[in-house]
């Protein structure tokens, strides 16, 4: 038993620590500003409105207007491209052509690719298309963007579905595309919803695509208003902590209800 | 005679009939071509758009000045720039060392820190039975799911002087500045803040994975060894760490080319400051190419940073097409 006593230690130690960060931002934004000057751990405590209303309805940086954006851009930015990747994966996983192994290997390539490599043509590219500083041209980017990994974690699954189902189909007269759409694409919704579930998480967690491809306040996404947010000369903590709860509240939720694909996503292909 | 299976196996390959039609550069074979072309063709338009063409643009650029053809000069200047290599504050240890170096300690301290605690927290979890267990492991991945933008600023918050949790508890133990005022705000300990707090924000990642490898151990690998007397630690060296070893590689793979892209959480917390104290490449691209307007240095710092990650992401493809 006494194994066990360590492991508890541990495991309360790392998930207090951890955790008291995140409360600390929480009781920041929720009690009045002069009462956190010199530490939100201090009382008295009263819990207080008014940092959320004033990040919500900021002047400058209003994130009733950002997490709207951030939701079109989030949800665009995931349906767009768990469709295109999911046929992709298909042609991938199941026929086969020359060239499909250097294919392979090229999108697995840029799997690795940091965001800085794009960023500057990308930029000048969405400038000629006049698509700069519109919430088309970030969901494109981010489209594009995502469908390697997606296309990867997709067709490792296609590939332990058994084919047998798919020779039936073909048999029955069933083309590639109908046995794609009616047969294969039901058995993938397990897989699609990690996928989804993982890129609508990061793409709402995105900063750096929406920072080099929109400047208009009105159009931009939430976490480009965090930094606005933090005002010239002074840190006001009180708004900030509440901007920084609103933001991350959205994929809070996403991951406490779809946690099982969440993870279901984030080990596919890695351990295995 | 090394060379003759193999080439008995390019002959091989010469001697396949070729059926088929060029397309797209690829020799399609037809019936399985034209359905191949047609699944994948909108999702590489989009890639090659958005991805490709930018990413050989960059790469183009980097070999260029405004002047013209450079060679690899932008590469050169950038080893002689004191913003990205200062070899000799470094040995004084006095920041600014550059945004490399900095990129470079960041790796040293944190891929370490947060592979080791992942694993050491996954062995831990796994052996707590309790009503509280879910929601402690949830404490801990809540890093994930956080934008990296909100945890630059709790990263901030966190080290700030006087609403700060950690010089307040380091002040009344009797510490000095820079160690009991804000961290951010000097530049001997900005650059450690933002790596503590990074350590804070992707041990979950590391957890999981762990986790999820663990749970694929055979338990009865570690009856027989209980059977056979063997010690917590000796079932831990001998099944847990070399079963887990695949899992440990591909966590300490991503954690790196996390690490080398990292930029949100500087961006938020200090804008690589005070004084270039906590600067990374990633900051530097951004601000060479959207601040000073010149894409030619900044495209070198990009591919920089990719050839950094294209090893590693070399090995992770291969590794994940099982070749």
């Amino acid at each position: 038993m006494r194994k066990n006593i360590g492991a508890k230690t541990i495991a309360i130690l790392a998930a207090l620590i951890w955790a008291i960060p995140f409360v600390g931002i929480v009781m920041t934004a929720l009690r009045p500003s002069q009462e956190v000057l010199y530490g939100w751990w201090k009382p008295p405590f009263h819990f207080s409105f008014k940092n959320l209303v004033g990040a919500w309805t900021h002047p400058t940086a209003s994130l009733s207007v950002g997490l709207r954006n951030s939701v079109q851009v989030a949800i665009g930015a995931t349906l767009l491209p768990t469709f295109v990747a999911s046929l992709m994966a298909y042609g991938l996983g199941r026929l086969r052509f020359r060239g499909r192994g250097p294919l392979l290997m090229l999108i697995g390539l840029l799997l690795a690719l940091p965001q800085q490599m794009i960023a500057w043509p990308l930029f000048r590219e969405m400038y000629a298309m006049g698509l700069l500083n519109s919430l088309t041209g970030l969901v494109l980017a981010h489209s594009a963007w995502g469908l390697p990994w997606m296309v990867f974690f997709l067709r490792g699954y296609i590939e332990t579905l058994p084919v047998e189902l798919e020779e039936a189909a073909r048999i029955d007269g069933a083309g590639r595309f109908k046995t794609f759409l009616y047969v294969i694409f039901p058995l993938m919704l397990p897989a699609l919803a990690s996928v989804m579930v993982l890129q609508f998480t990061w793409v709402w967690n995105d900063f750096f695509m929406a920072l080099i491809l929109i400047f208009d306040p009105n159009k931009m996404v939430i976490t480009q208003q965090i930094p606005l947010l933090r005002g010239q000369y002074h840190v006001d903590w009180g708004l900030l902590s509440a901007g920084a709860l609103i933001t991350m509240s959205v994929p809070l939720l996403v991951f406490v209800f779809l946690q099982r694909y969440f993870v279901r996503g984030l080990i596919g292909g890695a351990v295995k | 005679m090394r060379s003759s299976p193999r080439a008995e196996a390019r002959s091989g390959k010469e001697g396949k009939p070729r059926r088929g039609l060029p397309l797209l550069f690829v020799r399609i074979r037809r019936g399985e071509g034209l359905a191949a072309f047609g699944f994948l063709s909108l999702g590489l338009i989009l890639i090659a758009l958005f991805v490709i063409y930018p990413s050989v643009r960059t790469l183009w650029l980097s070999l260029f000045d405004k002047d013209g053809f450079a060679g690899i000069s932008n590469f050169v200047e950038l080893f002689r720039d004191r913003e990205i290599v200062d070899f000799g504050r470094f040995l004084r240890r006095e920041p600014p060392w550059g945004a490399l170096l900095h990129n470079l300690v960041w790796i040293a301290v944190h891929l370490p820190f947060t592979v080791g605690l992942g694993l050491v927290l996954a062995v831990a979890f796994s052996k707590v039975k309790a009503w509280w267990v879910g929601l402690a492991r949830g404490a801990i991945y809540l890093g994930i799911v956080t934008p990296l933008i909100v945890g630059g600023v709790i990263i901030r918050f966190l080290f700030e002087k006087h609403a700060g949790l950690v010089p307040q508890i380091l002040g009344a133990l009797g510490a000095g500045t820079p160690w009991s005022a804000g961290w951010t705000a000097y530049p001997e300990t900005a650059l450690l803040a933002l790596i503590i707090g990074s350590i804070w924000l992707w041990t979950g990642f590391s957890m999981v994975l762990h986790s999820a490898g663990l749970s694929t151990i055979d338990r009865e690998l570690y009856e027989a060894a209980q059977i056979d007397g063997a010690s917590e630690w000796a079932q831990f060296r001998h099944i847990t760490l070399p079963l887990l070893r695949p899992v440990t590689l591909v966590v300490a793979a991503m954690t790196f080319l996390w690490e080398l892209k990292i930029f949100d959480i500087v961006y938020v917390a200090t804008m690589g400051g005070p004084g270039g104290a906590s600067n990374v490449l990633a900051l530097e691209m951004y601000f060479s190419a959207f601040r000073e307007l010149d894409p030619y240095r900044a495209s070198a710092i990009a591919t920089l940073i990719t050839l950094f990650s294209l090893p590693v992401g070399y090995w992770f493809a291969k590794r994940r097409l099982g070749r």
